[in-house]
């Protein structure tokens, strides 16, 4: 293979590992939005809230991690009921920028916490995975970028059926769907409200853990790339699971390759303004997105 | 004793004050206001600076959210904009500064309206989305276009001078920073009893009505983005000049969150609400760093935690307002305004 290909290929690769967990992030904040229409800006602290949890666990209480993986999703869940409850709740019917801003500054008591309580020096993750990269041809794939990307791509796989078959699953498309007709079908709304979020604070925790595998550490950088979350959504279109998985991806490969191929000609930083330049141009043509419901309102 | 509205023409109706009693309350407050650096130590002065720059901001945040219901998270790139031409057109193109801020502002005010132009397809939770993705890019832009803003290296701005005076201290720059932050209110006030004013309410409470009514909202919501980044114009080109040093770094999301925070906290269409909101963020850090002053005797690690005792402070306190007093400062000085007129005959 050509040297070029290979650096092609490398890019992708690892694109399409960060990519998979964009695409659990957009994955929480899509089932919010679809079943609340609550738009969550605070996605990054929820996946930061994950990490430190596990670190917190895994090295700090010296936990094996069969005990310590269910007690940090247990905290999130409970952290996904304490917000629905206590924030969100009240908030019902009111304008969209209350909504944002209780995003804001829920994920801002959430970082708060998280630096008083651990402090915001880096800390070394676990080493899940065996840090030896493997050669398919030439190209080098890290075993954490394979099993965060197989992991991701499972978990999505059983999003997907359980929206598909489980009555759960089911009574969370009907809410989506519309609210009242839920209701009347003895959906319980209110409890779908708290399983969105219960989901979507679980599921950033996964992508916590995943990312702090992958980058060997957590610290508060993480909390930005919880923004990343509205190119891909942009792009997948706000209530679309299936946009949410392809977007992630797509959006992972697009920052890898551009930061690639334009770093060197721009010099530097183009992987953090890559995916937001898509997300003005997507915006522009075409709002709902790739696979979302289109809206048609008169602005 | 006020105690209702009784206008028989619109000229009364459209006064700027109701009674003479506010107009001589703002003389007065202002006759004192000239004398605070008189009295007031630097550490003072440095937070009223804050203030009066955080008001002029704030104002122009809230004429685009509050007023016009456009929501923006990019108000940290239009004080970026702002701070940095007035930085670069005092250093590369000689400009003393009460050229330089004008010109500043105007350029800010060109650059809000290319932000704005998503508002007239976008609305609601779409336009907050465009606006962020505009704000990274702008940062994006400053940091990397090193030859003029030095990137993360920081760009030194000279004092302002006027009249071979130079601005240098808190208590010199206070006055500049009053001298426009007092105009900048007034200016917001009369604002809404004009035309202009009135179409932007309007389109914060049904564009289509308002469309219906020969409102252009193409029109109207462009000049809402002009006008309120003209304000954080002004205020970026006043932040060069007390900070004298630029980083990348003091133009985050996060000052974007504060500013929104200012119109939510203060009140959302409020004028007072916004000096309310700038009062109320600045003091925020100051009251704890003072609280944690204090409690070093008893828990040394206080000052450490001041940086995310303000987070969780911050955080709660947004949740509060927009849970239990949606209309913010604004509301509960008006509640105690009214209870305190009638009485004792309040109710």
């Amino acid at each position: 293979m050509s040297e070029h290909l290979v650096f092609m290929l490398q890019l992708v690769i690892s694109g399409i590992a960060v990519g998979g967990v964009y695409s659990l992030m957009a994955l929480g904040f899509v089932l919010i939005f679809k079943a609340s229409s609550v738009v969550n800006f605070g996605p990054g602290e929820l996946v930061l809230f994950g990490a430190y949890v596990s670190w917190a666990t895994i090295l700090q209480m010296k936990l094996p991690l069969l005990v310590a993986f269910p007690i940090t999703l247990a905290v999130a869940v409970l952290l996904g009921i304490v917000i629905e409850r206590g924030v969100l709740r009240p908030l019902i019917g009111e304008p969209i920028i209350s909504v944002i801003m209780v995003t804001f500054g829920f994920a801002s008591v959430i970082r708060g916490f998280l630096n008083l309580t651990w402090g915001s020096d880096t800390r070394p993750f676990p080493v899940l995975f065996s840090p030896e990269p493997f050669r398919v041809g030439a190209v080098a794939v890290s075993p954490v970028h394979l099993w965060s990307f197989l992991g991701v791509m499972l978990l999505l796989g059983a999003f997907s059926l359980f929206f598909r078959w489980s009555v759960t699953g089911m009574a969370m498309r009907a809410t989506a769907d519309n609210q009242q007709v839920a209701q009347s079908l003895g959906v319980s709304v209110k409890w779908i409200f708290a399983l969105s979020w219960c989901i979507a604070t679980g599921v950033s925790t996964l992508g916590g853990i995943i990312l702090g595998s992958v980058r060997g550490g957590v610290d508060f950088s993480l909390a930005e790339l919880g923004l990343k979350v509205f190119p891909v959504v942009i792009l997948g279109g706000l209530d679309s699971v299936a946009g949410a998985i392809i977007g992630g991806v797509l959006i992972g490969v697009l920052e890898n390759l551009s930061g690639g191929y334009l770093d060197p000609i721009l010099g530097g930083g183009v992987k953090e303004v890559a995916p937001f330049v898509a997300l003005v141009v997507i915006l522009m043509l075409r709002p709902h997105g790739f696979f979302g419901k289109v809206e048609i309102e008169r602005v | 004793m006020k105690c209702g509205g009784f206008r028989v023409s619109y000229r009364s109706d459209e006064r700027m004050f109701d009674t003479r009693l506010p107009v001589i309350a703002l003389v007065i407050f202002l006759v004192v206001f000239a004398f605070v650096p008189r009295f007031a130590g630097t550490y003072w002065l440095d937070v009223l600076n804050r203030i009066g720059i955080a008001v002029i901001g704030a104002l122009g945040l809230n004429i685009l959210v509050g007023f016009t219901g456009q929501i923006s998270i990019g108000h940290a790139a239009f004080l970026a904009v702002g701070a940095y031409a007035t930085a670069i057109l005092e250093l590369n193109a000689g400009l003393p500064f009460y050229l330089a801020i004008p010109l500043a502002a105007l350029l800010t005010s060109a650059f809000g309206l290319v932000f704005g132009i998503p508002s007239l397809r976008l609305k609601g939770l779409y336009l907050a989305i465009a606006t962020l993705a505009a704000h990274f890019i702008t940062t994006y832009g400053i940091i990397h276009w090193e030859r003029m803003t030095k990137g993360v290296l920081g760009l030194m701005v000279p004092p302002a001078t006027i009249f071979g005076l130079p601005l240098d201290s808190d208590a010199r720059i206070f006055y500049l920073i009053f001298a426009l932050a007092v105009p900048a209110v007034l200016f917001t006030k009369n604002l809404f009893r004009t035309k202009v004013g009135r179409a932007f309410i309007a389109i914060r409470d049904r564009d289509v009505a308002a469309s219906v009514m020969g409102v252009s909202l193409y029109r109207y919501k462009l000049l809402a983005f002009v006008i309120s980044s003209f304000y954080a114009g002004v205020a970026g080109g006043l932040m060069a000049h007390h900070s004298r040093i630029l980083f990348p770094d003091a133009f985050t999301l996060l000052v974007a969150i504060d500013y929104l925070a200012m119109v939510i906290i203060g009140g959302m269409g409020s004028i007072l609400g916004s000096i309310f909101g700038a009062v109320f963020m600045t003091l925020l850090p100051e009251i704890l760093k003072l609280t944690a002053t204090s409690l070093t005797g008893i828990y040394p690690q206080a000052f450490g935690a001041i940086a995310s005792a303000r987070d969780i402070v911050f955080g709660l306190a947004v949740i509060f307002f927009l849970t239990f007093e949606p209309q913010g400062l604004a509301r509960i000085w008006v509640r105690m305004r009214s209870y305190w007129t009638l009485w004792p005959y309040s109710y």
